[in-house]
């Protein structure tokens, strides 16, 4: 059975955020369908919510300790026993720290993980440069065999993680934001990996977002209808495979936007599809422009990658004019 | 199980396949000196120690053998093959271009191989899960698991250790080729990590250092752990090359090319050491 979604779940999901509504509320239901779960952290099994798993389930958890390498190695151990390992820590511990076991268990072994990587982009506020994480869908989506997933709401990220119990292969979940995530899906739709979003028609420009970006963008495109110009708004939630199908080459412009680094993720991959085509279509790149930051919260360290909606959208009139 | 004579020539055949197989990868070279230290490892294993069917090699009663020192594929293709694992014919393509057979394995459950080699560090971690896994089972059976001890200077495998500690994994069991020798030279220059045993043992492992060519000694060790909850360790001490005399403790033989006279040489030699 599928987790149901409604409004009011749809409303608590968004309170929890992405990471509070996969391990606080529907890893019960999938522990409910997948007897042969084994859920593993490096210690940090309370931050990620998952106390209540913990406590409930403690034959299927697995603290390994600060040891992110080795827990990809366990998990790797528990996969090809028949077990369904679901991992989390920090987005960048799991990318950077852990990149060749990735590589190695999860790409050419080819084994049947899910990594979920929390507190990706800034979300770690004043934890520093050390624990944000920008590079993550770069490095994932250059090993072979591995999905990689990006959701834009805690619905979403539910879905994701669903969808990613469900398929036969290797997945990274990334996950964005804080508490209280924006909501934007807020009752059941079909999900598919691969297969992108549309959630607003626009005849001049395509707007293709990611993770919680999508959400800006919805709104940078609801000022831009203001000016006079009709966005259509895309939510990329795969990476890897990207659904090239809805990149539109038929627009005046393509403007992708992420939380992450514009060089190797969301934008990248946008861009590797365009010139393989051979599209004249102007592509403007927003997300972190190849730098590390000062300190300050998430929102403060967005504003400073100009990745406000009102940003956002003055950008995309300036590269207009 | 294999009484010594046996072992012994078990010991010699494997030694010559493994020149055999070296000899055929020609002018590529192949991991000489790792692969013939871990001949009486790999003879004890499958000859005495591990419960294993060739003909249904996805048997969930079979122990696991996980490689993760992934350059003695000399060694353990050779008994794969004599343990009728790899096919002649497979074998023969050991390093040839297209083929299945890597220099360092690739995991394929059918062959009887656990785990994709080749990256220091990574088999034991992953050795680990699989022992926590059968523990989750209720299976009896255990996990063998060879490092080298030059690939001990990977942080990886003393994250491995500490945790088979902490789950109490009595069915891992974990098999140093300690050799001595390492890619640029002796362990003790490049990364001195002696005592092996006094480490793996203040990591909460049960251990047993032994003569890593007596095959006797081998299956004593294997045989004679505790029922404690820890996990085990065999510290076996080897010499690189062994059986070669012009290999044994050079490092450049640690990856190289076989002419036909050291070929023939090296043939004469283990026979007059392990055949009579």
């Amino acid at each position: 059975m599928p987790i149901s979604i409604n409004s009011l779940k749809a409303r608590t999901f968004s309170k929890l955020g992405q990471r509070g509504s996969i391990f606080g509320m529907a890893i019960f239901d999938i522990v409910e369908e997948t007897p042969n779960l084994a859920v593993l952290t490096a210690d940090l099994a309370s931050l990620s919510g998952l106390d209540r798993f913990v406590a409930q389930h403690p034959d299927k958890f697995y603290n390994i300790g600060i040891a992110e390498q080795n827990m990809l190695g366990v998990a790797a151990g528990l996969c090809a026993e028949g077990y369904k390992p679901v991992l989390t820590t920090y987005a960048t511990f799991l990318s950077l720290r852990s990149c060749e076991q990735v590589r190695h268990y999860m790409g050419y072994m080819n084994l049947n993980m899910v990594l979920v990587g929390s507190g990706a982009g800034f979300a770690m506020g004043f934890s520093g440069n050390t624990h944000y994480s920008i590079e993550d869908l770069a490095v994932m989506r250059a090993i072979p065999n591995i999905v990689v997933l990006s959701p834009s709401d805690s619905t979403l990220a539910v879905k994701a993680f669903e969808a990613a119990i469900k398929i036969d292969k290797p997945v990274y979940i990334r996950l964005t934001g804080g508490l209280n995530c924006p909501m934007l899906y807020k009752e059941d739709f079909p999900y598919e990996i691969g297969k992108a979003i549309k959630i607003r028609d626009g005849a001049d420009i395509q707007i293709i977002a990611t993770g919680i970006m999508v959400n800006r963008a919805l709104q940078a495109a609801a000022m831009l209808e203001e000016k006079g110009i009709s966005a259509e708004v895309i939510d990329m939630h795969t990476i890897k495979p990207l659904d090239t199908s809805a990149i539109a080459l038929n627009k005046k412009l393509i403007v992708t936007i992420e939380e992450h680094n514009i060089i190797g993720g969301l934008g990248g991959a946008v861009a590797e599809h365009l010139t393989s085509k051979g599209a004249g279509v102007k592509l403007l790149r927003l997300g972190i422009q190849d730098q590390f930051l000062k300190s300050g919260d998430a929102e403060y360290l967005l504003e400073q990658c100009g990745l406000t909606s009102n940003l956002i959208a003055e950008r995309i009139l300036e590269t207009l004019k | 199980m294999m009484n010594t004579e046996e072992l012994k020539l078990l010991s010699y055949n494997l030694r010559k396949k493994s020149l055999e197989v070296a000899y055929g990868a020609g002018r590529n070279g192949a991991h000489l000196g790792g692969g013939l230290s871990t001949i009486e490892i790999f003879a004890v294993l499958f000859g005495s120690i591990m419960k294993y069917d060739s003909k249904n090699p996805l048997s969930e009663e079979r122990d696991r053998l996980v490689i993760s020192k992934g350059h003695c594929v000399l060694a353990y293709y050779s008994a794969l093959n004599l343990f009728g694992f790899l096919s002649d014919e497979e074998l023969a393509l050991f390093e040839n271009n297209g083929a299945f057979l890597h220099g360092h394995a690739t995991r394929s459950l059918e062959r009887g191989i656990e785990f994709s080699g080749g990256s220091l560090g990574m088999g034991l971690p992953f050795a680990v899960g699989v022992a926590l896994a059968l523990k989750r089972k209720g299976s009896p059976n255990k996990v063998y698991c060879l490092v080298g001890d030059g690939e001990c200077d990977e942080g990886s495998i003393w994250e491995a250790l500490m945790s088979a500690s902490h789950f109490g994994l009595n069915n891992l069991v974990v098999i140093v080729d300690k050799n001595g020798l390492q890619y640029d030279g002796k362990t003790s220059d490049v990364m001195s990590a002696d005592s092996l045993s006094a480490k793996f043992q203040s990591f909460g492992f049960e251990v047993s250092d032994v003569d890593g060519h007596s095959t006797k000694k081998l299956v004593n060790a294997f045989c004679s752990f505790s029922n404690t909850t820890q996990p085990k360790a065999v510290i076996a001490n080897t010499v690189k090359g062994k059986g070669v005399s012009f290999m044994e403790n050079v490092k450049e033989w640690h990856h190289s090319v076989l002419s036909e006279a050291q070929y023939t040489a090296a043939l004469e030699e283990i026979k007059n050491e392990y055949a009579n």
